[in-house]
């Protein structure tokens, strides 16, 4: 096992660990920040599989942006519902992950493919980039106009239906 | 010389698993949006991991995409979230029974 495997290992079971608590704790908040270890792992794993551009972006984006985003809307609900029992939800729920991760595990295992070492290689971050914006332009301008809808579509949501009501005669002429 | 490709589609297998348990069994909202965001988490691996297989950059650039998808997934998810929330005073699904009468 040569020190690469060592480590992905490592970060293998560092994540897993950390996404396994997480999606077992009854506290969202706790789930969120076990979710963040597991990003950063995730972010380490990219740079061992020669992705460091994609490690930077996880570690901004996932572990920052997106979990403190959630930690932000945690903080608006009072209180956690109810959980349920332990086998009333969870074993169908564990039953299922099984039943996909064996099948999963059948069609990976059954292609000779599978098997292949994979070779260390980096692409570098301004490869990365001119490879992107050379031949996935479009996509990325496509993907900008999906994070503008979705923030025109989160103001419109967040404005919520009080404020119309309250005045009334206000509304009818901007919409 | 790293591991096998099948141990890096195994891991992101295994995670992906979590986040369909997750999915399933919560009946908070909240937890709901984790699951799908360790689910994202698992395809984003998959693809990286193909990446390094082939040699090519494309997997690298879906994941980008697969990444701003997440992005406004969990932001318009969490603003249905709370604009729910202000509606019935839940984030319990099976509480919302405004439609019934």
């Amino acid at each position: 096992m040569t020190l690469y495997a060592a480590i992905f290992y490592l970060l293998a079971i560092v994540i897993l660990t950390a996404t396994g608590l997480a999606i077992t704790r009854r506290q969202p908040v706790h789930a969120v920040l076990y979710l963040i270890v597991a990003f950063l792992g995730t972010a380490a794993l990219f740079f061992l599989l020669g992705a460091p551009l994609l490690a930077a972006f996880v570690v901004i984006v996932y572990a920052g942006a997106i979990m403190v985003l959630v930690l932000f809307a945690i903080m608006l609900f009072h209180r956690s519902p109810r959980e349920l029992g332990l086998l009333s939800e969870w074993g169908p729920a564990t039953l299922l992950g099984i039943l996909f991760l064996a099948v999963a595990a059948a069609m990976v295992f059954k292609d000779p493919g599978s098997g292949i070492v994979l070779q260390g290689a980096i692409a570098q971050p301004k490869d990365f980039g001119l490879f992107l914006f050379d031949r996935y332009w479009l996509a990325v301008e496509i993907v900008s106009i999906l994070l503008l809808v979705a923030l025109v579509a989160i103001i419109q949501l967040g404005k919520g239906r009080g404020a119309d009501d309250d005045d009334p005669g206000v509304g009818e002429g901007h919409r | 010389m790293i591991v096998p490709l099948g141990h890096v589609f195994l891991l992101a297998g295994i995670i992906f698993a979590m986040g369909l348990v997750c999915l399933v069994a919560h009946r908070n909202l909240i937890m709901t949006l984790v699951g799908v965001e360790v689910m994202m988490n698992a395809a984003a691996i998959a693809f990286v991991g193909a990446s390094l297989r082939w040699q090519l950059m494309e997997g690298q650039a879906f994941m980008l995409f697969i990444l701003a998808v997440a992005a406004a997934e969990v932001s318009v998810g969490l603003a249905l979230v709370v604009s729910v929330y202000r509606r019935t005073g839940s984030i319990d699904p099976d509480r919302y029974d405004i439609l019934k009468w």
